[in-house]
């Protein structure tokens, strides 16, 4: 496993609360899995960092080695992977994910 | 590159062999699922843990020959 990749990996989920690895960026997704979670993310009024992998492939596979996880996007909050898109979706719609992102300490909208 | 639903329950199974796998083939292209799996083997693991286990399942095809597989996992009801 590349060390460097890695590290850089660890680095970013400790230097912002809530990262997004996603295919594009928040702006312009490259992929509807991608866009689904930001739109849960802005809808939250939360604030996020996303990483483009498919600007760097040496991250789109590190990510995947980093988690166990097979697939992009990859939601960090405070250092811990949360889940990929069917998990934050299943999270939005019963609250937990709320409930998660405040226990973190992170500012959800009301 | 596509991939049928039974193989994916095949797979499935052969890992979690009391799961019961539930399989829709969103667009009817063979590449885009949404997969419901219920095992006994989920209980008191946490939803990360229990789709890695669906992944693991799956032995490394998931992200490559399939391309897209909604999952949602749960225990069976008490």
């Amino acid at each position: 496993m590349d060390i460097t990749v890695q590290d850089r990996i660890r680095q970013e989920i400790t230097d912002a609360p809530v990262v997004l690895f996603m295919k594009g960026t928040p702006v312009f997704p490259q992929c509807g899995f991608s866009a689904a979670v930001v739109q849960i993310l802005s809808h939250m009024g939360v604030k996020f960092k996303g990483i483009d992998v498919l600007s760097d492939p040496s991250v789109r596979q590190g990510i995947k080695e980093f988690s166990n996880w097979p697939t992009i996007p990859q939601l960090y909050v405070k250092g811990d992977f949360v889940g990929g898109c069917d998990i934050i979706r299943e999270m939005f719609e019963t609250g937990e994910l709320k409930q998660l992102l405040e226990e973190k300490g992170v500012s959800v909208r009301a | 590159m596509a991939m049928d639903a039974a193989m994916i329950e095949r797979l499935i199974k052969e890992s979690l062999p009391d799961a019961q796998v539930s399989i829709e083939d969103l667009r009817g292209d063979g590449d885009h699922y949404a997969a419901h799996v219920v095992s006994g083997a989920f209980r008191g693991k946490s939803r990360v843990q229990q789709h890695q286990m669906v992944y693991q399942a799956l032995r490394g095809r998931m992200g490559n020959e399939l391309h897209a597989l909604a999952l949602q996992t749960s225990v069976p009801d008490e």
